[in-house]
């Protein structure tokens, strides 16, 4: 495929703002720092590197959410409470924006989604009470472990388009959790239904628990829990669980919010900066290298998840 | 798969439901989140937090910031609404809230479509979101 000026221009823009960021000045994100400028350049800095993130996410084939917690906490003078509570909004903001639209074509399953939602909302709120309560450098090395983890997941994990589930086990049956849908690209009518439902639902306490502490959204891993082990299809497992961001993530949401982890000066900008760059990033999906993207974006996690460990042992 | 029930090609009717008002709020929501920040950020009602002051509060943890700016956590920002960073709240409170309120708008669907089991699993999650949501889940470091 043909990268056009379009997308050389975005990988420079990331590479430059990859080179901002390592720079001392964000490395050592400190208040010595922010006091050093403008009120306003710490939010504008935010709104263009949301913007920046907003295109590789979608690019990348990930949530906004999992990019901005270990980005912003790692090299911006935020601190990670702050962070996290953004970061869940801005999770949130995007899954409210899709998630009707998953709904009404059918692909996003409310019938998937209640149980489990029901399950991952509360473990995220207990998530988020845990991860208010210990102290930040436990949060932070946490977190960079989880990223890391993400990357490796990221790098290994398989997809199926549609998984073999010879029968419905008897829960999801009993839940009557099942579908249909039309593939757009052969016309193709698929016919679905889950298997392995309790130990699916058991993963999402974990799944649940892990959005709520960290702030990340928790698409990376709703997507293999839905589709590897519950044997969802693709498609319905994307949509799902973009879809379910929308309940996790606001359960936790308000226990961030009534602790006070909301600046309205980081969410703004950040919501805007995310929206406009998925804006964007739809419209770069025709002539970008998904391949090149994923692997940019899996060395940009690694790399924040080793500064979020880094800082969390003080280094 | 039911027998009594197939699987259709269209969205089911609690779903469509679920997803207009979700639109519907979310629109609604980031409307009022962007006029409130506009109205914030260019100085047209004055903040609590003065904007030359804010980069000396977002690098402390939560506890020391709202000690520090005097500050209460919970709804308290209710009775700050006079104040433009606070005026921002009620743009969140309605994104994080609109869950709440298309969980509660199904369950009379649910319930008339005999569905008992999920409709009890839609008042669960109303519950537990208007928990979350009540701010009695208090927490500290």
């Amino acid at each position: 495929m043909r990268i056009n000026g379009k997308l050389w221009a975005i990988i420079l823009i990331s590479l430059f703002s990859l080179t901002l960021m390592a720079s001392p000045a964000f490395a050592d994100g400190s208040a010595e720092a922010s006091n050093g400028h403008a009120w306003w350049f710490w939010p504008l800095v935010l709104l263009i590197v949301t913007f920046i993130m907003g295109i590789l996410a979608v690019l990348g084939g990930v949530g906004g959410g999992v990019l901005f917690v270990p980005i912003i906490s790692g090299f911006f003078p935020f601190h990670l409470d702050f962070v996290r509570g953004t970061g869940l909004l801005v999770a949130l903001c995007g899954a409210l924006a899709a998630g009707p639209g998953l709904l009404k074509m059918n692909l996003a399953s409310l019938r998937l989604a209640i149980p489990v939602a029901l399950i991952a909302s509360t473990c995220a709120i207990i998530g988020a009470m845990i991860g208010l309560a210990l102290p930040t450098n436990v949060i932070q090395i946490s977190l960079g472990i989880t990223i890391l983890g993400i990357c490796v997941l990221m790098l290994t994990a398989k997809k199926s388009t549609v998984p073999d589930v010879p029968q419905a086990d008897r829960l999801s049956s009993a839940l009557r959790i099942c579908g249909v849908y039309q593939e757009a690209s052969t016309g193709e009518i698929i016919d679905w239904k889950i298997h392995r439902t309790p130990m699916g639902l058991a993963l999402f306490i974990i799944i649940g628990l892990m959005a709520g502490m960290f702030g990340l959204g928790a698409g990376w891993a709703n997507v293999p829990a839905l589709n590897l082990l519950m044997g969802a299809p693709l498609k319905i497992s994307v949509a799902t669980s973009k879809f379910l961001l929308s309940i996790t993530d606001t359960s936790a949401a308000w226990i961030y919010m009534n602790k006070g982890c909301v600046i309205p000066m980081m969410v703004v900008p950040s919501l805007v900066g995310i929206m406009l760059g998925s804006f964007v990033g739809v419209r770069l999906l025709k002539i970008a290298k998904p391949t090149f993207i994923r692997w940019m974006v899996i060395g940009i996690l690694a790399f924040a998840g080793a500064k979020a460990l880094s800082k969390g042992l003080g280094f | 798969m039911s027998e009594k029930q197939p699987a259709m090609l269209e969205a089911s009717p609690e779903q469509v439901l679920y997803a207009r008002i979700l639109e519907i709020g979310m629109y609604l929501g980031l409307l009022v989140l962007f006029v409130t920040f506009g109205l914030y950020a260019f100085g047209i009602v004055d903040p609590y937090i003065p904007l030359d002051k804010i980069s000396n509060y977002w690098s402390m943890n939560v506890n020391d910031y709202l000690k520090h700016a005097e500050i209460k956590a919970g709804w308290a920002w209710l009775g700050m609404l006079k104040y433009g960073d606070f005026i921002n709240f009620i743009g969140v409170a309605m994104l994080a809230g609109v869950t709440i309120i298309c969980y509660a708008a199904i369950v009379p669907t649910l319930l008339k479509n005999n569905d008992k089991v999920y409709a009890i699993l839609a008042v669960l999650e109303v519950i537990i979101l208007s928990a979350a949501a009540s701010g009695i889940l208090a927490v500290g470091h």
